[in-house]
């Protein structure tokens, strides 16, 4: 049992249990606290596996401004809390089932039929160095160019459609 | 070393509780955290792989779909704030006024 493999099953473990407190919180507030610790563990997974920018965009992101926005239309909207009332009384258990079934079925495909593609590569010192990011960066401006051009215009019309949306009606007379 | 099948079941059982989530639950905030989470699963596959075969394209789509997230983010909350004004309820069994 190496090193390695502990910190991997901590942050597991953390990782899961946050998952499950997100799930299963009444409150919408402990829910998005409970989603922010979970991406922060996410984060940390990135950086074990050799991925410091993504772990950084990660929190700064995820963990920054999504779920601020996620916590500011929570207290915006006072919807902490829903009142207890079952339209499908089936609808639950029937739910869960499947959901455990799909994880077994995941679980099974993926350990048994997957090849065996080998370790993950071990974080050494030079994510800390310039040339990893660098490397990113060529990648991304040279193969990836379209794509993170599209994505620019995507993000103008997210912006834009999120205010169109959220607008006062003009009254017409 | 972690072996990348480890990365991979940890990230079937976050989709599985995204999937969870969104089967569940009837508030339409959480059932959008719940997607978040399950995009955060594939995510981590992606980077996983992209350690193993030591390239960069599955980090490089983990940065796009953080931005899509974050687009999808914007576009939903307007959404669900609107649903909130008109319905005074973020409830999903409460939307169905297409109903006969």
């Amino acid at each position: 049992m190496n090193l390695d493999l502990i910190f991997f099953l901590i942050l597991s473990i953390i990782s899961v249990s946050t998952a499950l407190g997100m799930l299963l919180s009444r409150n919408a507030i402990y829910s998005a606290l409970f989603l922010v610790l979970n991406f922060v563990t996410v984060a940390v997974f990135y950086l074990l596996l050799g991925a410091p920018f993504i772990a950084m965009a990660q929190i700064t992101v995820y963990a920054g401004a999504i779920m601020v926005l996620f916590l500011f239309v929570i207290m915006l909207l006072g919807a902490e809390e829903l009142p207890q009332a079952e339209v499908l009384p089936w609808q639950k258990p029937l739910a869960r089932g499947l959901a455990i079934v799909l994880a077994i079925e995941a679980t099974f495909i993926f350990l048994t039929r997957a090849r065996p593609i080998g370790d993950v590569a071990q974080p050494d010192a030079s994510i800390n160095t310039v040339t990893n990011l660098r490397a990113l960066g060529e990648t991304l401006f040279t193969q990836y160019l379209l794509p993170f051009e599209v994505t620019s215009i995507l993000l103008l019309v997210a912006m834009i459609g999120a205010i169109v949306l959220v607008r006062k009606e003009k009254r017409v007379h | 070393m972690v072996p990348v099948n480890y990365y991979i079941v940890l990230s079937a059982i976050l989709f599985t509780i995204g999937v969870v989530g969104v089967l569940t639950r009837r508030n339409a905030l959480i059932i959008f955290m719940s997607i978040e989470l399950m995009l955060n699963a594939a995510n981590l596959a992606f980077v996983a792989f992209s350690s193993v075969i030591k390239s960069f394209s599955g980090q490089i789509f983990v940065f796009f779909v953080i931005a899509v997230a974050a687009a999808e983010v914007a576009v939903g909350l307007a959404l669900i704030v609107e649903i909130f004004k008109s319905k005074r309820s973020i409830d999903v069994d409460q939307m169905s006024s297409l109903k006969g």
